[in-house]
């Protein structure tokens, strides 16, 4: 049976890791590799690395640093920020990514999404989606959750898929941070309106709001970061409750 | 032992080439040169995107009667595998055909693609040494092999279909071992063992 995912992304600035982690035995927690090798033994099924480094020039650190993580890793890692053009994909690609991850680039070119379909194939290509709901309407923004747009949430989702994507990363800025569960309502909407896997992605702060998540919110997949950095939720004891709770799980 | 991984432009080669270094493997190479691939002690075949695509490479390339033709165990990774088959629906295209089955798309009931872990069962080949039944392996695909003779693995999605085949020397996994943690590390190590 296909196992629900959890995914731990970690913020990435020329070439190390952000936001404070509290792992112990880690000798530098800054270090995005060792990192990584630890939420792999840690049972991860996948991780999400998100580049938050403005400059071009830093991005070449990010395809050193990718194919750095390809090296130990043996398990599928997606990387995302910034990505505009195919050539940026196809470096990732080379050195090692499993997937890309595509935001606003894609919206403000869609065909971007064809074209690294394309290219690639859909396997390889996820488009994250930031929303959140004004006067109850799901709203796309750009920039990190920034900017609005003037598009709907399941109305961009579905062009996406039909475009090419492989998979969708939602985020709801509305639940991002708060630790008060993930956007079920919306995910379980997206799920029936799009055939491709959902990786739902902000609100996470307890073991519950997983298994709500995977069995309300539909969701193939969740994502978190601070409550996996922090210690605040343990992988192992994490997807051991959830699979109590029925929801597949591979430990 | 030389081992060479097919190069045509289609596959992941570089997390192939990670897992072979993680494995000790000294002597590896990335060719697309037929003699580099038939004086070869295994290969290995990777494969990702589109069918079509893909064979018309193998084709531009003349790779396709080189493969056909080893005798040396291979193995195809995912669309490697696929490429293995005698037609495939993706592209409506006709494969290298050293296995009679057809792939097919996942019914629509279920997502497309099938992407995450799954467990692999009914083990049946020397793969799957020291692998126990149920282990979770890695799998992005939205086209499958159905169930046949040459049937060594299953798994369910949607429906039960092959997740490994084997003929002769030609070995097919649709999971990528290369990204399944140990275990699938441990399929690699025991097709270079064979």
């Amino acid at each position: 049976m296909l196992t629900k995912r959890i995914i731990p992304c970690l913020d990435i600035k020329d070439g190390r890791t952000v936001k404070g982690v509290n792992f112990v035995n880690l000798r530098d927690a800054g270090d995005p590799v060792e990192l990584a090798a630890q939420y792999a033994r840690a049972g991860a099924d996948e991780l999400v690395f998100l580049d938050i480094s403005a400059t071009e020039e830093k991005r070449k650190t990010l395809a050193q640093l990718v194919y750095q993580v390809a090296q130990v890793l043996d398990i599928p890692f997606t990387v995302g920020g910034g990505i505009s053009a195919v050539e940026h994909v196809e470096t990732l690609l080379h050195n090692g990514a499993d997937k890309v991850s595509v935001n606003s680039a894609a919206f403000r070119n869609p065909e971007l999404i064809d074209q690294i379909a394309h290219k690639f194939g859909s396997q390889c290509l996820v488009v994250a989606i930031d929303a959140r709901q004004i006067e109850e309407e799901w709203i796309v923004h750009l920039v990190g959750g920034k900017q609005p747009t003037t598009r709907g949430l399941f109305d961009w989702a579905q062009e996406v898929a039909q475009r090419g994507a492989g998979e969708i990363l939602f985020t709801s800025m509305d639940h991002d941070g708060t630790k008060n569960g993930f956007a079920n309502q919306a995910l379980a909407q997206l799920s029936e309106l799009v055939n491709i896997p959902i990786i739902a992605s902000g609100g996470a702060g307890k073991p519950e709001h997983f298994s709500d998540t995977f069995q309300q919110g539909s969701a193939d997949a969740a994502l978190a970061a601070s409550v996996f950095h922090f210690g605040e939720i343990d992988i192992p004891e994490l997807k051991v409750y959830l699979q109590n709770q029925q929801i597949p799980m591979r430990i | 032992m030389e081992v060479a991984i097919v190069d045509y432009g289609a596959g992941n080669v570089q997390s192939v080439q990670f897992a072979l270094d993680r494995l000790g493997v000294q002597k590896y190479t990335l060719t697309q040169d037929p003699d580099q691939i038939r004086k070869a002690d295994k290969v290995i075949f990777p494969g990702q995107g589109a069918a079509a695509a893909a064979l018309e490479k193998l084709d531009q390339l003349e790779l396709t009667e080189v493969l056909k033709g080893l005798t040396q165990p291979i193995l195809g990774i995912c669309l490697g595998m696929q490429l293995f088959c005698s037609f495939s629906e993706e592209g409506n295209t006709p494969g290298l055909g050293v296995f009679p089955m057809k792939v097919q798309r996942f019914p629509q009931r279920v997502k497309q693609p099938q992407m995450g872990w799954n467990t692999i069962g009914k083990l049946d080949s020397p793969l799957f040494k020291d692998i126990p039944e149920n282990a979770y392996m890695y799998l992005v695909h939205s086209y499958y092999v159905a169930l046949a003779a040459e049937t060594v693995a299953t798994a369910t999605y949607g429906l039960e279909y092959s997740v490994a085949i084997q003929k002769d020397n030609f070995f097919g996994v649709q999971f990528h071992p290369e990204k399944s943690g140990p275990q699938g590390q441990q399929i690699l190590s025991n097709f270079l063992n064979l």
